[in-house]
């Protein structure tokens, strides 16, 4: 997928919400679309079960409007987080140009984070592509909850964040962190387009 | 087409009060923060209140926090007058892109939206395209957007969705805060309690209250003593028991604004930055420039073939020889819209690769233009009888001349019938022409009227309107003979505020003051009452034997005192008048084969019922001036000094 296209002066951004079920990425999406004024925004597209968990993807194009004489558009997605989704979300990351992790920062949720962190390395390797290579940023949601049930953003560094990647302590539901992973993520991406060939 | 906006429009310069504060406000927010805060920004409020200073304010604090941001600021009629010369040329996709491409719009007088479905629909796609694209826009009306007739239902909820606010009439604190700072900017100096004295009359905007300023300022001019609190009741006109008790009134806010985006504005701003360092910088360069110019209607091919390079040796030279060969193109088409909208449409004015054809096609376009009438040189101002009667007039005029745009605009002349309306205002004219590369349009409004019936008959009211657009003055006499004449008055209105904009001296002359002429629209009228409307008086002594001695000198007529006292003694309301009576002497003297003395003038006037008779001038009521041209019976009432004789007079 063409990142920066010169010809039509167009900037495309795939931005890919991965994590284990529950962890908070639709949230994220849903704080982000109330957020964009609506002119901005296309129709946010969830399909979601009776329960509220995601069952396909979500999907929220943002058009951030010229920027540097270029059309910018972000696509932000998500992933369903529940083990069985698999090929859905090895579909989701195809062409994804930068990954945001949520993960779950309740103590008792660190297996499931570790094995979704290990499933985003498999499901990159099978579109030959290095997690090393992927802008990729931390989010460790739900800090709002009580201590005692939670690791803190720097257990969690050390349990996760084994390649010491831009890391964020979050609140999805209150906004809290979902801004600025956006936007590190968003710099990542673009500062990788910099250092890459562009595609005329 | 755009209007500059006018450099003392500034936040800085407005009295911000109770019932302005909050559309101020709005207006500050939204120049910080252009297309995130509250879009759009529709503020309304009767004339003259401040709604465009306020959008002007807006574009200078815009400009001025982001120079790089393309600010317009037009009203409604000068965008649908563009709209109609864009497609009448074919370049409708190009004027869309833009203004689609402006960055902050700020659009004056939407009421007239009325009855104009083909604009609304094409408004209702801009703001769409604007909100879309992230720009702002802020309109002002006199009314709110429900209250517009036959707006588009889309357009209501479109408009009100942003921020609706209006502006009230300023309070008495305010007005004192008005008229001192406006005072202090024209560094006059009033006796304490005199601004608060004029404060304390409830006018109904700011137009005339500035209106009533100027009086005093004349006033205080033409007299050596400061004016006092009395003085300036009289003035004005009020009792000491007419000033109203201040009244206050409340804004109030129409709709409430979208939930605030300021965490999306503050992502897109770092994003903004992260991609202006991602992408190549030159290329960067070229494409914003494409971008603009081709929003703005030019051909950019020239800078496209430098996108298709690796990297071309001198970007940043060609796109500078680029923008000046567009600078060029616009200057020859804003010159070619002054003489002929029409012409300035041609697609060559925008084709940076087409220069020496676009210099072609303007020189033949200069060829043609032709000039507004001109003030008559039969009224020179050495030849203005000045008196105390006319003093307040006469320095306005010399102040007009001498600061044509500055000190009073507009300046009316009000008085009756015959006392030389016509000829200062001819005068000013011809005294503002005087000054270099000046265009002075000076004509009676029947003819204004005329003129534009004609232009419309002909289908040539663009370059009826461009003919007057490139006057640095506007003279026009009997301004009350628009009355019922709503399209002319409309016309009237933009020219009006096109020349205030760009502090072009408009002279008006009435019989009476502006606010009692009837079939005036209030806009109208509170723009004629916001200048300085002068009395010319009827005529004093020194004016009549001022004028005695002009006529007599004129008619080749040996004057003596005797005669000159006679006949400055009759009692006349009117130069012309006073006129009728010499010309009536002469002849009475002619007849007789007799010298012009005051004994023969004393006979002729109230002499024996032959005398009068052999005058040849009461049996008719008409006079022939020996000069040409007849006089009305109605100027030659007093010729029967008593009531029976006229009755006897009648029967006849």
């Amino acid at each position: 997928m063409s990142l920066v296209n010169f010809t039509s002066r167009e900037i495309t951004c795939k931005i890919v919400y991965y994590g284990p079920g529950r962890s908070g990425k639709t949230t994220n999406l849903h704080y982000i679309y109330e957020r964009v004024p609506e002119t901005r925004r296309g129709r946010m597209v969830s399909l979601a079960t009776q329960t509220d968990r995601t069952l396909f993807f979500d999907f929220l194009p943002i058009d951030l409007g010229q920027i540097s004489g270029f059309s910018t558009r972000f696509q932000l997605y998500t992933v369903p987080g529940q083990v069985y989704y698999n090929a859905t979300r090895r579909l989701v990351l195809q062409g994804a140009d930068g990954v945001v992790f949520v993960g779950d920062s309740q103590a008792r949720q660190l297996d499931e984070n570790i094995e979704s962190l290990q499933n985003l390395q498999s499901n990159l390797l099978e579109h030959g592509v290095d997690v090393r290579t992927m802008p990729l940023v931390m989010q460790y949601n739900k800090q709002d909850l009580p201590r005692e049930l939670i690791l803190t953003a720097a257990e969690l560094d050390d349990a996760l964040n084994f390649r010491s990647v831009p890391s964020f302590s979050a609140d999805a539901l209150h906004g809290k962190g979902v801004f600025e992973t956006l936007k590190s993520i968003s710099e990542l991406v673009l500062k990788k387009l910099a250092a890459g060939s562009p595609a005329a | 087409m755009t209007t500059t906006l006018n450099p003392r429009f500034t936040f800085d310069t407005f009295v911000v009060g109770a019932a302005n504060r909050l559309a101020v406000t709005a207006g500050r927010t939204v120049a910080e923060n252009p297309g995130s805060a509250y879009n759009p920004l529709f503020i309304y409020s009767g004339s003259g209140l401040g709604k465009t200073h306020v959008l002007m304010g807006i574009g200078h604090a815009a400009k001025s926090l982001a120079p790089q941001l393309n600010i317009e600021y037009l009203t409604l009629d000068e965008y649908v007058e563009a709209f109609h010369a864009a497609i009448a040329a074919g370049q409708g996709d190009a004027f869309r892109r833009r203004f689609q491409n402006v960055g902050v719009l700020l659009v004056d007088d939407v009421q007239f939206l009325t009855n104009r479905k083909e604009m609304q629909a094409e408004l209702l796609r801009l703001t769409e395209a604007l909100q879309q694209a992230g720009h702002q826009i802020v309109l002002a009306s006199d009314r709110p957007p429900a209250e517009i007739a036959d707006l588009d239902e889309r357009l209501i909820s479109r408009f009100s969705g942003g921020l609706v606010v209006d502006m009230g009439i300023p309070d008495y604190e305010t007005r004192v805060a008005i008229l001192r700072r406006k005072a202090e900017g024209r560094g006059i100096a009033f006796q304490p309690g005199v601004l608060e004295t004029v404060a304390k009359i409830e006018f109904p905007n700011v137009r005339e209250l500035m209106g009533a300023l100027n009086r005093i300022v004349a006033f205080q001019a033409v007299h050596d003593s400061p004016v006092n609190e009395e003085a300036v009741r009289k003035v004005l006109g009020v009792a000491s028991s007419g000033v109203g008790s201040p009244s206050v009134a409340s804004p109030r806010v129409a709709s409430p604004s979208v939930a605030s985006p300021d965490e999306f504005s503050q992502f897109l701003t770092d994003v903004t930055a992260t991609v202006g360092k991602a992408v190549e910088a030159w290329r960067a360069h070229v494409g914003e420039a494409v971008m603009r110019w081709q929003g703005q209607g030019y051909r950019t091919g020239r800078l496209e073939q430098l996108l298709d390079k690796d990297k071309p040796a001198a970007v940043d030279d060609e796109i500078a020889a680029y923008m000046r060969d567009v600078e060029r193109l616009k200057a020859l088409e804003a010159e070619v819209a002054t003489l002929d909208p029409r012409a300035a449409g041609d697609k060559v004015f925008h084709d940076p690769d087409r220069m020496d054809e676009a210099e072609a096609a303007a020189a033949r376009v200069r060829e043609g233009a032709a000039p507004p009438p001109a003030p008559s040189g039969a009224f020179p101002l050495e030849s203005f009888r000045a008196g105390p009667s006319n003093e307040v007039a006469l320095s306005a005029a010399r102040d007009v001349i001498a600061k044509p745009g500055k000190k009073y605009n507009p300046l009316v002349i009000v008085g009756k019938s015959g006392l030389g309306k016509t000829h200062l205002l001819n005068a000013i004219g011809l005294e503002l022409s005087k000054k270099k590369g000046s265009i002075v349009a000076c004509l009676s409004t029947q003819a204004f009227v005329d003129e534009l019936i004609a232009a419309i008959d002909g289908n040539r009211v663009d370059w009826w309107r461009a003919r007057y657009r490139r006057c640095t003055a506007l003279v026009l006499d009997d301004i009350q003979l628009l009355a019922g004449k709503e399209r002319t008055q409309e016309e009237l209105f933009n020219l009006f505020n096109q020349f205030l904009d760009a502090e072009r001296q408009l002279v008006f002359s009435a019989p009476a003051h502006p606010n009692t002429l009837e079939g005036l629209e209030e806009r109208i009228v509170s723009r004629l009452e916001g200048g300085l409307v002068a009395e010319l008086g009827e005529p004093d002594k020194d004016v009549r034997r001022s004028a005695l001695e002009g006529l007599l000198r004129q008619q080749r007529v040996m004057t003596d005192t005797a005669l000159l006292d006679y006949l400055a003694d009759r009692p006349v309301d009117s130069v012309r008048s006073l006129t009728a009576v010499v010309q009536r002497v002469i002849e009475a003297a002619a007849a007789q084969d007799a010298p012009v003395t005051a004994a023969l003038a004393r006979d002729v006037l109230e002499g024996s019922a032959a005398a009068r008779r052999s005058a040849g001038a009461r049996t008719s009521g008409f006079v022939v001036s020996s000069a040409g041209g007849v006089r009305s019976r109605e100027k030659m009432v007093w010729d029967w000094p008593t009531a029976a004789d006229r009755v006897i007079e009648d029967m006849r």
